[in-house]
């Protein structure tokens, strides 16, 4: 019935030359971190050539998003970077919202920020702690998880889920903030600013750490830029690129914090870039968090938002708007719409095509992790094979996102 | 940037131009021919004043029962100095037509174009390998294309040839 027309690999349609050995890292190996293939021909322990399989957490959310909600298709993106989960629904809820250009009250969008920037902060601890782990060093990642640990337990109070938020809702949050999470995230930056000096000065400054890592898997700015690089790994070569400063969305105009910018792209110099973003992040959540304004948790807008329960019970109109909403969904106006949102690990855009039906006729994810992980062949060749594991745990590559 | 592009495509590339239709979106978008598809974007990579030398995004949409020609490859592109502005490209194709490939352009275009040809039946020429990326070797049909069922079309096939595929494998080795 089926024919095999192509080698799964074209590393083994090649002759090998005496000597070289093909070898497979992954697709579960501990230092893929997911599941993901790489298969590398070793010529003793350098690397000669690399090959990247990927597909083996393919979910087809492209197809479940033509037929899917809006609002339901949320549950999928929780499942792309599932490290940093918020990021990736706050992405898509604003390319939502801004189709039906709609506005939301400042209290949402700055508890939506807050949220991102801790996110961000947990997907780096993650991103660092790992890499220390991979390359034999274990106790900086004990250090700093504890306080990771430390908002979750935050996220887990305000959604009611610590992995999977599903966050955000069109129009709005899923429900109010909790009482007590002012102070909440006030005690995670108190204690989190100590602990990342702690991890820098036990992890990052160690001079095993930096023999390892320095001029490790590096890439010229233009190298970057042509392979589609975003985020950390770009500004880690050189490119000062970050979407909140360059295409401001939500209050990221208003909000002070600077761009850190590496200079190689090596190993070292992202693993640098993403410990200053991460003292950035929490300088923007101080701003925010003590200035966080009073208010509703969503935009009172009936036929988008879910009304109050309580009120369904009682009045007509919100019946029949909470039975539209959940039997036909939000109706979005016909046109197309590309959302690009700072995402932890670079650029995360949504693209919606829309005919005005209850779900997209087309949604595309512009991952970060799919267009920085093609080069990862060329970033390896002629290097050491512990430098391998090394470089592809310093780009963060997160399966979930990579094959979305 | 619009009318920059604008007059500096009816300048250079009149014959490319495929047609100018009116479409509700945020981005700035022009339709090419298929075969203009990697001069242009080579030309306008180094032209000063423009110099869209960032590949931001590259998808397709089928437009199955809605527009002919049924498909659209998007190429979404924006300037490294000024980040900010994001332009996009469209190609409309036929079932069977081949787009060129732009990998000798921009080198991150390698997997995306995969990914499309893998999800749409799309085909690059010129794409040095046109193999599927996310599906399995010996997945049969499209996913993202409209005509394919969203249960798809039943998997046995696939185990069975993986089991067979395997085996095969272990008695050569």
């Amino acid at each position: 019935m089926y024919e095999k027309t192509a080698e799964h690999f074209s590393l083994k349609q090649k002759k090998l030359p005496e000597g070289h050995l093909l070898v497979n890292l992954g697709p579960s190996h501990p230092s893929t971190h997911g599941i993901l293939q790489n298969v590398i021909q070793l010529d003793g322990e350098r690397v000669v050539d690399a090959e990247s399989v990927i597909g083996y957490v393919h979910r087809s959310f492209e197809k479940l998003g033509e037929r899917y909600t809006y609002n339901q298709f949320l549950v999928c993106t929780d499942r792309m970077n599932y490290v940093s989960t918020p990021l990736n629904n706050i992405g898509w809820i604003l390319a939502v919202e801004k189709m039906l250009q709609i506005e939301v009250p400042d209290k949402v969008t700055y508890v939506r920020m807050i949220v991102s920037e801790l996110s961000r902060v947990m997907d780096h601890i993650i991103c660092n702690g790992i890499l220390g782990v991979d390359l034999g060093a274990f106790s900086g990642m004990l250090h700093l998880f504890h306080h990771r640990e430390n908002i979750y337990q935050v996220l887990e109070k305000l959604t009611g889920a610590r992995l999977t938020t599903t966050f955000c809702r069109v129009g709005g949050l899923e429900k109010d903030i909790y009482p007590e999470f002012e102070k909440d995230v006030k005690t995670i930056i108190k204690g989190l600013r100590p602990a990342i000096e702690e991890f820098q000065s036990l992890l990052v400054n160690n001079r095993i750490f930096m023999d390892r890592t320095e001029g490790v898997g590096g890439i010229s700015a233009e190298d970057a830029i042509s392979y589609g690089y975003s985020g950390p790994n770009l500004r880690a070569a050189g490119v000062p690129w970050d979407i909140r400063k360059d295409d401001p969305y939500m209050f990221y105009d208003k909000v002070d914090f600077d761009i850190p910018v590496g200079e190689d792209g090596s190993v070292l110099h992202r693993t640098l870039v993403r410990m200053e973003e991460m003292r950035q992040s929490l300088r923007i959540v101080e701003q925010l968090i003590n200035g966080l304004p009073t208010g509703a948790h969503h935009a009172d807008i009936p036929h988008i938002y879910l009304p109050d329960k309580s009120k369904v019970y009682k009045n007509m109109e919100e019946l029949i708007y909470h039975f539209k909403l959940i039997m036909h969904g939000i109706k979005v106006p016909k046109g197309e719409y590309y959302m690009a949102t700072e995402a932890a690990n670079g650029e995360l855009g949504f693209y919606i095509v829309s005919e005005g039906e209850k779900s997209p006729w087309r949604v595309h994810v512009r991952r970060p992790c799919f267009w920085f992980y093609q080069s990862f062949p060329e970033l390896v060749k002629g290097s050491l094979l512990a430098d391998t594991v090394a470089t592809m745990s310093s780009m963060n590559v997160i399966a979930g996102e990579l094959d979305c | 940037m619009k009318e920059t592009i604008q007059s500096f495509l009816k300048d250079k590339f009149p014959h490319f131009i495929s047609k100018e239709e009116e479409i509700l979106t945020n981005l700035p978008t022009f339709f090419l021919k298929p075969e203009g598809i990697a001069t242009v974007l080579s030309a306008l990579k180094t032209a000063p004043g423009i110099e869209l030398n960032y590949l931001n995004d590259l998808t397709a949409i089928d437009w199955l029962g809605k527009k002919t020609p049924r498909f659209e490859v998007c190429y979404l592109l924006r300037s490294g100095n000024k980040s900010s502005t994001r332009v996009q490209f469209r190609v409309a194709l036929e079932e069977d037509e081949q787009v060129p490939s732009i990998i000798s352009i921009f080198k991150g275009a390698n997997w995306p174009e995969r990914e499309v040809y893998d999800l749409f039946g799309i085909r690059f020429a010129g794409h040095p390998r046109m193999d599927r990326l996310i599906m399995p070797d010996n997945f049969q049909g499209h996913p993202l294309r409209k005509d394919y069922p969203l249960e798809g079309f039943g998997q046995d096939y696939l185990v069975e040839d993986l089991l067979t595929i395997h085996l095969k494998e272990d008695m050569e080795a």
